[in-house]
């Protein structure tokens, strides 16, 4: 068990993490300060008989000091933040050069499909696997989202990587993978019964192993229609 | 003091005797409602509490027979086994009735309508009956959602937040009835809030005693009164949009459908919209009443009154704007991200306000630690952390990776039961001798508070670990994702903390009980407070006043230097008081 | 051929206690219709499927998997073709739904079995053998849909109060899993099996219209006149398009 955010697993990571800590940082300044300054007034301040209380009404210079530095603070975080937020989620953020495979979900798969050897999707020599979402290492990938019947949610947690998947939308989402292994993508957001079993293997090979799953995936998909 | 040795009865021009149906029953005295509304309130938190212990069952120990499960139909747990279309009722219920059933009637319904009227120095409401009307509209709408577990496919199971089209097709949901009876229910519940609203504000701007200043009110007062304006704006939006929803249901309309033109955005938008302010309803009563009660534990005025109620208003403005925090990856247009990212950062800065106000008013206090100061203090430190893990989620490229995983649970649960929920074990305890006339037992308020305290960081702590590791929320089985495997010891040590936690909260419900018949009689002011509720006898009488007291300054004038005792009740007229000189109040 | 010999043994098995069922309820002594239904033309390969994701399932087969829409015999004939009276019962006749229930059973990410009748109000008990999860959505439009899930070995019962036929059975856990329902008032009906042939027997006397469904290619229909004691023979024919 991790006591610790998921193995990084693609460019995102960096970022994300490291917003994550920020956060941290900042957060657990303000609740140690807090917290530490409670246990300290409950101690320090706790009834004595005898003793009355210190009558003020408040200091304006405090509650100007309380009020500018969280003002502040937030503010910076959100100039940070959107400083990453443009750079993965912005309309313009998907590489030109990302390898496209479509994902089709539905209750209860996860329906990818690939864009055969013309790295086109749309054309003929697409095929489509089910639930196995393979990609290749150190390569840009748009996933275009879309959904049969409810919403879904595709979710990579070492690739950092989270989009809704609504019906009627169509959603570009990209990523690129860094390290190369076996993770699992699975839907996070309540479709239905079988939720929890909406789950999908995703392999990020090296790109040559990419290309020799890709070929051998196609010709198994075109193999699978003819015969008996 | 005028009234201090009134007459257990002051009956004021048109209140004769009444008989039991009219006294207790259909009431019309905003007391005898909150009353209502606490008793019905307080069992709806017991049955969500009960769904959640279900929920921690199956996500401690997955497919095992739950003990006691089996009283339950075959369609939900055959031989004790929690089915996951029951697991999706359990987790969508639960939600339900804890927010629209139990936090939000405990903090609106029972507070709003108890202290308002008695903070204030009025008799009553502006409208009695409407006030009835709407208690009786919320106890029938908490009624047609229990029934969802009774009929035909179960309750509705599309999550709290109903997210169409799940909700909205039952060919996709698999419950058809209970998913409409979850729609018509929050229809009554948003006619019951607004009858509500229009009711607290109606009293507070008009039924204010002489010398009753807008900054002398308190900031329970304050806090009910913005949350009544919030509900009034916000129920709306929920009670059309689960009209729109119910007619996508039955009538064959398609607003949410995209598969015949609808939107599922649509849905998210307006169920937020009224979803965020929602949130505040649920949080700013608890954060006033809390002001009350720790002002009073301190035995000090509250520090920066004036930062308080800005940051009250402050906090309901924003409010309004940030809905769309809740739609960071739901396929919104990112640029929107952006926008609501900064309004949801600034809405800290009003939180931290008032956090940093509370701790100021302990500064140099005299603090006196009975029980609801306990659970005032407790609010503050465990809003805090609520509060602090909403930042994680606000940053939206964050959010991206916590979004909809176990950190959004912790999250919610550290605002709602470490913020709400203590917040309302320390009101509960501090008016009970108003409600009563008896005070509860201070040494099983203390056990349940420590009890309480433990177990629930126990419970609720470790889901930041868990979401952190990107558990998603909702799932029946984790143990379905090999990277989940590993959490199950943690898990297990969560649900056997959730089993202690609740356990612990029978403490509460039986000292209440007991209290009701065998407490500690109440004197009229137990904790030398300042409100004017304290003035009255204990229980207050049907009428409240037989004439009207005249309010001479704020409600926190603790360790005044101008009196010998550390408290100065707003009623007490010293020497250099002058009265004031304000219109006379309605219905006097 | 394409699948287990356990798979075939279970079709056949619960093709037998069909043909108990609907002769147990209907008159005794009286006629029947027998028949097979042939195929003509190219038989269309039917797509494998991908079990990968689903381990338990793709160790219950030993080559790989393929859908059933269209299942053609070795002898040139169709299985899985439901066979049925529509017209010329009795009128204000009723026949009790039996007692012993239709076993549906989910096996290797696959329902045995995959066309099969039942009578309004008979018990219908769904089986899942995997112990891995399945939902059962039965999308009819006479009967209200259920949609259950069982996520683990276990039995659900569930009956359907209207004549409907067919009401689709699917799994979307596993898209692919599909089974089709022909839910009757009266025992009078049959499923084609391995040898293409169908029988319903225990008709009084009279003037029918039987209907032959296949999942893929429709229906059709015949007139047959059953006389006491001699059984009467009626073919059919789909032809692939």
């Amino acid at each position: 068990m991790h006591w610790w955010l998921p193995q990084q697993g693609s460019t995102f990571a960096g970022p994300i993490d490291g917003l994550f800590i920020a956060i941290l940082i900042i957060t657990g300044i303000a609740f140690v300060l807090v917290e530490a300054g409670l246990v300290w007034f409950i101690f320090r301040y706790r009834r004595r008989p005898g003793r009355k209380a210190f009558y003020t009404h408040g200091n304006a210079r405090a509650e100007v000091i309380w009020t500018v530095i969280p003002a502040v603070t937030m503010v910076a975080l959100g100039v940070i933040s959107n400083h990453y937020w443009v750079q993965i989620k912005g309309r313009n953020s998907i590489p030109a050069n990302a390898y496209p495979i479509g994902i089709h979900a539905k209750q209860f798969e996860w329906q990818v499909t690939y864009p055969g050897p013309d790295g086109k999707l749309g054309t003929a020599d697409d095929f489509t696997v089910r639930n196995q979402l393979h990609v290749p290492v150190g390569r840009p990938i748009v996933v275009h989202l879309s959904s049969e019947d409810v919403i879904h949610s595709f979710f990579v947690p070492q690739l950092r990587v989270r989009q809704d998947v609504v019906p009627g939308m169509d959603i570009k989402a990209w990523f690129e993978a860094t390290v190369p292994g076996d993770y699992e993508l699975g839907c996070s957001q309540l479709c239905g019964m079988g939720h929890y079993k909406m789950r999908a293997r995703v392999t990020v090979h090296t790109q040559a192993d990419f290309e020799v799953w890709l070929k051998q995936a196609a010709q198994a998909a075109a193999g699978g229609g003819t015969g008996s | 003091m005028t009234t201090a040795a009134a007459p257990q009865a002051a009956p004021h021009a048109g209140h004769a005797p009444m008989s039991f149906w009219r006294k207790y029953i259909f009431s019309t005295d905003h007391k005898t409602i909150g009353i209502q509304f606490l008793f019905v309130s307080l069992f709806f938190l017991l049955v969500g509490g009960v769904l959640a212990m279900q929920i921690r069952w199956q996500l401690g120990f997955p497919g095992r027979p739950m003990p006691g499960g089996g009283i339950l139909p075959e369609t939900m747990a055959p031989g004790g086994v929690i089915l996951p279309e029951y697991y999706i009722q359990l987790v969508t219920m639960h939600g339900t009735f804890m927010v629209f059933f139990a936090i939000m009637p405990l903090l609106v319904g029972v507070f709003a309508n108890f202290l308002i009227p008695l903070k204030l120095g009025a008799h009553d409401m502006a409208f009695p009956r409407i006030n009835m009307w709407s208690f009786w509209t919320a106890f029938l709408a908490g009624l047609i959602m229990l029934a969802g577990f009774f009929v035909p496919d179960g309750a509705a199971r599309a999550g709290w937040t109903s997210y169409a089209p799940l909700s909205a097709r039952p060919d996709l949901s698999g419950a058809s009835y209970g998913q409409m009876l979850w729609c018509i229910s929050l229809v009554c519940l948003g006619l019951s809030s607004i009858l509500g609203s229009v009711n607290y504000i109606t009293t507070v701007i008009n039924n204010r005693a002489p010398g009753m200043t807008w900054f002398r009110m308190p900031l329970s007062v304050w806090s009910l009164f913005i949350t009544a304006i919030l509900g009034l704006l916000a129920l709306p939006v929920l009670s059309g949009a689960a009209i729109m929803l119910l007619f996508d249901q039955t009538i064959g309309t398609h607003f949410f459908d995209p598969a015949a033109g609808g939107q599922a955005l649509l849905w998210q938008h307006l169920f937020w919209f009224f979803g965020h302010p929602e949130v505040y309803i649920l949080i700013l009563p608890a954060m006033g009443m809390v002001s009350d009660i720790i002002a009073n534990g301190s035995r000090k005025p509250i520090f920066g009154y004036h930062s308080m109620v800005f940051a009250i208003v402050g906090i309901a403005f924003l409010g309004w704007m940030v809905w769309g925090h809740h739609m960071f990856v739901s396929g919104m247009n990112p640029t929107l991200g952006s926008t609501f990212m900064v309004s949801t950062l600034i809405i800290a800065v009003p939180s931290a306000i008032k956090v940093f106000n509370w701790m100021g008013t302990m500064w140099r206090g005299n603090l006196h630690f009975h029980v609801p100061m306990l659970n005032a203090v407790a609010f503050v430190a465990m809003f805090v952390i609520g509060g602090l893990s909403g930042i994680y989620m606000a940053a939206t490229p964050l959010d991206m990776f916590i979004h909809d995983t176990y950190f959004i649970v912790a999250h919610i649960h550290y605002v709602l039961f470490g913020g709400s929920l203590f917040a309302l074990f320390a009101a509960i305890t501090y008016w009970y001798p108003k409600m009563f006339g008896r005070l509860m037992s201070e040494r099983w308020g203390k056990i349940h508070f420590w009890l309480t305290f433990l177990f629930y960081n126990c419970t609720f702590f470790p889901m930041h670990i868990y979401g952190m590791g990107g558990a998603m929320r909702r799932l029946y089985d984790p143990t379905q994702y090999d990277f989940l495997k590993p959490y199950q010891p943690l898990n297990q040590f969560i649900s056997i903390s959730a089993f202690l936690l609740f356990a612990t909260q029978l403490i509460f419900f039986l000292n209440f009980w007991w209290s009701l018949f065998k407490g500690k009689r109440a004197e009229q002011n137990p904790w030398h407070d300042n409100g004017l509720e304290w003035t009255l006898p204990s229980p207050a009488p049907h009428g409240n006043w037989e004439r009207v007291p005249t309010v001479y300054r704020g409600p926190y004038e603790f360790s005044s230097p101008q009196v010998a005792e550390d408290y100065l009740p707003q009623t007490r007229k010293l020497p250099t008081d002058r009265e004031p000189v304000l219109a006379p109040v309605a219905g006097d | 051929m394409r699948k287990l010999g356990m798979v075939m043994a279970a079709v056949l098995a619960c093709a037998a206690a069909l043909g108990v069922s609907g002769r147990g309820s209907g008159d005794q002594g009286g006629g029947s219709i027998t028949g097979k239904v042939r195929f003509t033309g190219t038989k269309p390969a039917m797509p494998m499927i991908d079990m990968t994701e689903e381990a338990t399932c793709k160790a219950k087969y030993t080559s790989p998997p393929r859908e059933e829409t269209v299942m053609v015999n070795a002898n040139g004939t169709l299985e899985n073709v439901f066979v049925y009276v529509t017209a010329g019962l009795p009128a204000g006749a009723t026949y009790p739904a039996p007692a012993t229930p239709v076993v549906l059973d989910q096996t290797g990410c696959h329902y045995v079995p995959h066309v099969f009748g039942i009578m309004v109000d008979q018990a219908l008990q769904i089986k899942n053998s995997d112990g891995i999860l399945h939902n059962i959505k039965a999308k009819g439009t006479k009967n209200r849909p259920f949609n259950i899930s069982q996520p683990s070995v276990m039995t659900s019962e569930r009956k359907f109060s209207a004549p409907e036929v067919m009401v689709p059975l699917e799994c979307n856990v596993h898209g692919w899993m599909h089974a089709w329902v022909g839910v009757l008032p009266h025992p009078f009906f049959s499923v084609t099996g391995r040898d293409g042939s169908f029988s319903i027997k225990g008709l009084p006397p009279g003037t029918y219209t039987i209907e032959a469904w296949q999942e893929k290619y429709g229906t059709q229909t015949a007139t047959v006149t059953v006389t006491a004691g001699a059984p009467k023979t009626q073919d059919f024919t789909f032809a692939a398009h």
